[in-house]
């Protein structure tokens, strides 16, 4: 008996601090949105209130008057063929370091971590010379190249756990089936892995989406600006109108999210696989 | 179908020689067994033979055509694993014409083969299943399956039953043997449960440590086993074994002592021991009788009694040997505590020379 209240008041205090942890959370979420409805005038009058109407003025501001859609579609651009790029790539990496025993393997697969330890942004005045050398300041695919780079780590370490984890014997029956290894490796082991690749795709296409500090040094001309960099010109070129500001940051959320939703089932697939086998 | 013939063959792991000259002839419609400890060689002779390994050294040539140099695919040869390796993402149908897609054959004629092999198999219901909604027994039978849409010239299993339950596997045990009547293939068979090994194979090659302690029909090795090792290996429970020494000769035989019971005069021609060599005398479990033998007797105390009904286990502990397990056929009324007589006849026993051959 009462080592079932004790379960009770264990269950209790585990709800309590779920909730909790939720609402600080979600909160600053809600005030973002609900914040995206207000005028000016309201932010600053009555700050924590609902909203008085939820039309919808300050999004047609952003859609008629801004080049908010312009960097929508660049974000949209950098964050998809980096994502791409970056899993076919790492994948490829991981594959080789995981399922091939060759001399230095240990070496490149080290290599890989050592990039999951460097901070890049201390690498920025080089990386700038390098890619001015290349002529790709100013060009989203020089930003696509960064991302793809910055994000291999990750991506080649969680790929490498779960590509481990595969039993050699598929690959020996392939071989045995008469499959080329690229054939195995695109139509038995990578299938396998999808939930893995869903991790590595949204573990990194949310710091790339939501990335400033490379757009701000890389990008100059206003046509080539990401959304999250876009952003900061409603600082006094509308003398900071926040309504318009936040309902900016939603419209910038709201990909990642509805990503993260539909995806979100074998996103926690790939995190608890296996831990029960 | 086809006749395999490995030359010399030779596999090294850095500096661990796994397989040591193994040189061996399988018939055109042969079921061989390979059979020994675990780590003796026998899985990794089976990939060799399926190119899932290269060879340090020797030769394999499958219809008198060398072959270990091409491609595993291009052998003409099908290999079922012992997880049954089954692609988890595709269907029993995609499964069982994987081979044949990857051979760019026609859809047509791939659904013909599948479904003739199903139809084999008893699968025919189960084609549009992913692996993972299907039993273990199932599995197994699809990973046949596989095997046998490709229609090779040589069958390949490495221990494929080791994942049943004992009732599936005796039924899969059968149905193997049925199958091998039914396709007449050729057939490589790697095991560890020599239960497998003797009621399946039409010849059984006994490794150990790489090499081959002795090759031939199921019952030539358990009746005239080459050596001590193959004596214990096969059968089961294993056989007893006796130390002894060589205490003179006489016509047509030797006369050894054992460290218990009365001297023994042992029939053998030109053995090559000498007297005062040691040697180890060989009883199998089920040779061995209640009472007086017609050769010789062993007194015992019993310390385990296992009664089935139709046949009794008894372990007994002797003054020389610690531990003596007799098979009798029938239910036996014998207690734990029990001195019982064991007798035996010399020409159910077998005798091993210092060097682990057998004298005969």
């Amino acid at each position: 008996m009462e080592k079932k209240r004790n379960a009770g008041f264990e269950t209790w205090l585990m709800h309590i601090f779920l909730v909790s942890t939720a609402i600080i959370v979600l909160y600053p979420i809600f005030m973002m949105v609900m914040s995206g409805f207000k005028t000016n005038a309201e932010i600053f009058g009555s700050p924590f209130a609902m909203p008085k109407s939820f039309n919808l003025d300050n999004y047609a501001v952003i859609w008629n008057t801004t080049d908010v859609p312009r960097y929508l579609i660049n974000s949209t651009i950098v964050t998809v063929i980096s994502v791409i790029v970056l899993l076919i790539t790492g994948t490829m990496a991981a594959y080789a370091i995981s399922r091939y025993k060759f001399r230095g393997s240990i070496m490149v697969s080290l290599f890989f971590l050592a990039g999951l330890m460097l901070p890049l942004r201390l690498a920025i005045i080089p990386l700038f010379v390098q890619l001015k050398a290349m002529g790709l300041v100013d060009n989203l695919m020089g930003l696509i190249m960064i991302y793809t780079a910055m994000s291999l780590p990750s991506t080649v370490f969680i790929l490498t756990g779960f590509l481990r984890s595969l039993p050699s014997e598929l690959e020996d029956s392939a071989r045995v089936d008469g499959a080329s290894e690229l054939r195995i490796m695109v139509q038995i082991m990578v299938p396998l892995i999808t939930p893995a690749m869903v991790i590595a795709g949204i573990y990194n296409a949310v710091p790339i989406w939501n990335d400033f500090f490379f757009p701000l040094i890389f990008i100059q001309t206003p046509e080539n600006r990401t959304l999250a960099q876009g952003l900061t010109s409603f600082f006094g070129e509308y003398s900071v109108n926040f309504g318009v500001l936040y309902a900016g940051l939603t419209l910038a959320a709201l990909p990642v999210v509805a990503v993260f939703i539909l995806q979100s089932k074998r996103f926690i697939a790939g995190m608890t696989a296996g831990a029960i086998k | 179908m086809a006749n395999i013939e490995l030359r010399g063959v030779s596999k090294q792991f850095g500096d661990v020689k796994v397989i040591k000259n193994v040189s061996l002839t399988v018939e055109d419609n042969e079921f061989v067994v390979f059979v020994g400890p675990s780590g003796c060689g026998k899985s990794t002779l089976l990939r060799l033979i399926a190119g899932l390994e290269d060879l340090t050294k020797g030769e394999i040539h499958i219809d008198n055509a060398r072959i270990d140099h091409l491609a595993p695919a291009a052998r003409g040869l099908a290999m079922v694993f012992q997880s049954y390796a089954l692609y988890p993402h595709f269907t029993v149908a995609q499964n069982m014409g994987y081979a044949l897609r990857v051979a760019k054959e026609d859809k047509a004629s791939i659904d013909k083969k599948v479904r003739a092999a199903a139809d084999i198999l008893q699968l025919t219901d189960y084609l549009d299943r992913k692996p993972k909604a299907l039993s273990g027994g199932q599995r197994q039978r699809v990973a046949i399956g596989r095997a046998i849409v490709r229609n090779p010239k040589v069958f390949l299993f490495d221990e494929p039953l080791s994942n049943l339950d004992a009732k599936l596997r005796v039924a899969m045990r059968i149905e193997l043997t049925k199958l091998h009547r039914t396709l007449n293939a050729t057939m490589v068979y790697v095991t560890h449960d020599q239960v497998e090994a003797m009621t399946m194979a039409d010849k059984i090659v006994v490794l150990r440590d790489g090499m081959v302690e002795q090759i031939g029909a199921p019952l030539d090795l358990y009746n005239a086993p080459d050596n001590r090792f193959v004596a214990g290996f096969i059968g089961s429970p294993a056989m007893n074994f006796f130390a002894g020494k060589v205490e003179g000769f006489v016509e047509g035989g030797i006369e050894i002592s054992l460290t218990e019971g009365a001297p023994l005069t042992f029939p053998c021609t030109g053995s090559g021991l000498s007297i005062g060599d040691a040697v180890d005398f060989g009883v199998r479990p089920e040779h061995f009788c209640i009472g007086q033998g017609a050769d010789g007797t062993l007194k015992g105390e019993v310390y385990a009694v296992e009664r089935l009904g139709g046949e009794t286990y008894l372990y007994l502990s002797s003054s020389s040997q610690k531990e003596l397990v007799v098979h009798m056929s029938g239910d036996h009324q014998v207690a734990v505590g029990d001195h019982v007589e064991i007798g035996f006849s010399i020409a159910q026993s077998h005798l091993f020379g210092p060097d682990g051959q057998s004298v005969r």
